[in-house]
């Protein structure tokens, strides 16, 4: 898993992109896009 | 799921094949996070984006899932997901992203 590559879809109103780029960051995933998407 | 990140997903796809891929979901609720899993996985069910009929086959995990949340820094997690994990419902969420990632995911 760890050799994987990450896409990142995080939620404003749950957990956003950035918080969830800091956790994959944590254990040195490597992130090719990351966004934070508004279902509202 | 947005028609701009549903183009970005196919193209990441195309560039580093989708067995080296992994999506990971901060959805606030069951449904859309359910929907978004169905979505890199066997297509967009609405069939408005550009993933309409495409079949990427990607895993996604919610970041409260297990073998997400495991690999990732304790302190870093308190720090970045647990307050949403204590207001979310978790079980449900979590559950919903499972049942998409198993029935469709090739990886």
């Amino acid at each position: 898993m760890k050799d994987k590559k990450f896409i990142i879809l995080g939620d404003r109103d749950g957990v956003p992109g950035p918080a969830i780029v800091e956790c994959v960051k944590s254990f040195g995933g490597e992130i090719v896009f990351a966004t934070t998407e508004c279902f509202v | 799921m947005d028609l701009e990140n549903q183009a970005r997903i196919k193209e990441l796809a195309e560039k580093y094949g989708p067995e080296n891929l992994v999506v990971i979901l901060g959805g606030a609720e069951a449904e859309a996070s359910g929907l978004a899993a169905e979505t890199v996985s066997n297509g967009d069910p609405t069939f408005a984006g550009p993933l309409a009929g495409v079949q990427l086959g990607l895993p996604a995990y919610h970041i409260f899932e297990e073998p997400i949340k495991s690999l990732v820094d304790a302190q870093v997690y308190d720090e970045q997901v647990s307050m949403m994990e204590m207001v979310l419902d978790v079980d449900a969420i979590v559950k919903e992203v499972a049942t998409y990632r198993e029935q469709y995911s090739k990886y």
